[in-house]
């Protein structure tokens, strides 16, 4: 049974197919509006995330599936005491997919050991999500036309963005990759990342600069600086602004850089800078909704083809 | 000082210094029903010191627990006061309920009847993974 739970489930050429299939349902939704007719999703959020439940919700009707599931532990059995597995058994009567979000790191991965139809990490913990990153490469690929020889800024919280895990992960099957990574010492990335990035040779550099480099990136992608993660609110104050994008920093970045992030924004980038051609965040938004729909015809399909054999 | 031979059971050789008592412990050596003898700090010609562990009895030991502790530990099956099988350990791929993940963030904290399973993902530095989380295996806190 195929499930994606890290982005490094699917190969460079599965991504690549996934891809070209969100650019066929771009150019043509009404071709596949029946697709998952009688087919249903589960949406299993152990954590709310609105946005993110929402857009597997509105891809699976778009595929015309229907869905069910809860938002937050507290409406589920989990409130019980119920075990991740045992839930997932349960749901995998009902339903044909799933997508779950869990605070916990590793609980997709535990529920696609014991599930009976494919399971889709909605992200979990600090970790991973792939989705996300599904989205990211959709729209980097859309806005450049390309996913190799590109050098790319990550900003803000890289210790516990997990959409920044997985995009650094992903992008390391591709050919001319760099990256710069800007953050404060303390929330810089993870060690197992870091050893993956020496381990694959790929160039990278850790600064808590941002000005100095962003003319030249081609993908600026923008994190929150999370005050809950500092220890103490000096840290966070002496930092925070070092991270936050505004008109005057855009100034500094390149003609054709785009800036990417996963939302939700809270203050890190300015509103002025919504209306420059560069923000494609909102475009983001849209390409994860249809990234989900390719994501979720091509594990159904071949979940299909594993019951007939 | 003399320590008798084993008939029938098993010798851990080749200890690092020091590791016989953690590998009593991990291989609960102390529920045993017969003789267990831990020799440390013995004269070794390959390595300068080293300990052993003898146990009267055939068991199944855990070779992936004594490999992940030390790969150039040796595992002698006596039969008989004779030797009939030297085995030569190594890394595992896998550790399977030896050690647990230190992350409170990993679903191993909270998930009952869940296998503690972590992955090699980097011999030349032992290093291990969680396989659900990432976290990094600590080694001692075996």
């Amino acid at each position: 049974m195929r499930h994606l739970i890290d982005i490094r489930d699917f190969s460079k050429e599965e991504i690549d197919e996934l891809l070209g299939v969100a650019e066929r349902i771009i150019a043509d939704p009404i071709a596949f509006q029946d697709r998952c007719a009688h087919k249903r999703l589960a949406t299993l959020f152990f954590e709310p995330s609105t946005r993110t439940r929402l857009s597997f919700e509105a891809a699976m009707q778009a595929l015309g599936g229907s869905v069910l599931g809860f938002s937050s532990a507290d409406s589920s059995s989990a409130a019980k005491g119920e075990s991740v597995t045992d839930t997932v058994r349960t749901v995998a009567c009902y339903a044909d997919i799933i997508a779950m979000r869990h605070p916990k790191e590793g609980a997709p991965f535990l529920a696609s050991r014991r599930s009976t139809v494919p399971v889709i990490n909605a992200g979990d913990g600090g970790h991973n999500h792939p989705t996300q990153t599904l989205t990211d490469l959709l729209t980097i690929h859309r806005e450049k036309g390309r996913l190799d020889n590109l050098k790319i800024g990550m900003a803000g919280d890289l210790k516990f963005g997990r959409t920044v895990h997985s995009l650094i992960t992903a992008m390391l099957q591709y050919e001319g990759i760099s990256f710069v990574l800007m953050s404060p010492p303390e929330l810089r990335i993870p060690s197992y990342l870091r050893e993956m990035l020496d381990r694959e040779g790929v160039p990278y550099l850790e600064t808590d600069e941002m000005e100095a480099h962003l003319g030249d990136l081609d993908i600026l992608y923008m994190t929150r600086v999370q005050k809950e993660r500092f220890f103490n609110e000096e840290d966070y104050v002496r930092l925070k602004d070092r991270f936050i994008l505004d008109t005057e920093k855009m100034q500094y970045a390149a003609a054709e850089m785009k800036i990417l992030h996963p939302l939700p924004r809270v203050n890190e980038i300015s509103v002025k800078v919504d209306d420059d051609p560069r923000a494609v965040y909102f475009d983001q938004v849209k390409n994860g909704m249809i990234v989900r729909m390719a994501l979720i015809l091509k594990l159904l399909d071949e979940a299909g083809k594993e019951s007939t054999k | 000082m003399n320590i008798d031979g084993v008939e029938n059971g098993i010798v851990i050789d080749h200890i690092q210094p020091g590791d016989s008592m953690r590998i009593y412990r991990l291989l609960e050596l102390d529920e045993l029903d017969c003789s267990v003898a831990i020799i440390q700090n013995v004269v070794s010609r390959k390595h300068g010191r080293k300990d052993i562990i003898k146990i009267d009895q055939d068991m199944d030991v855990d070779l992936d627990a004594l490999g992940y502790i030390d790969p150039r530990i040796t595992v002698n099956i006596v039969q008989n006061n004779e030797l009939v099988a030297k085995k030569h350990l190594e890394l595992p791929r896998r550790l399977w309920n030896i050690v647990d993940c230190k992350n409170p963030r990993c679903i191993t904290s909270v998930e009952d009847e869940v296998d503690q399973v972590f992955e090699l993902v980097d011999p030349e530095r032992e290093l291990y993974r969680c396989v659900y989380c990432e976290a990094a295996a600590e080694k001692q806190a075996l």
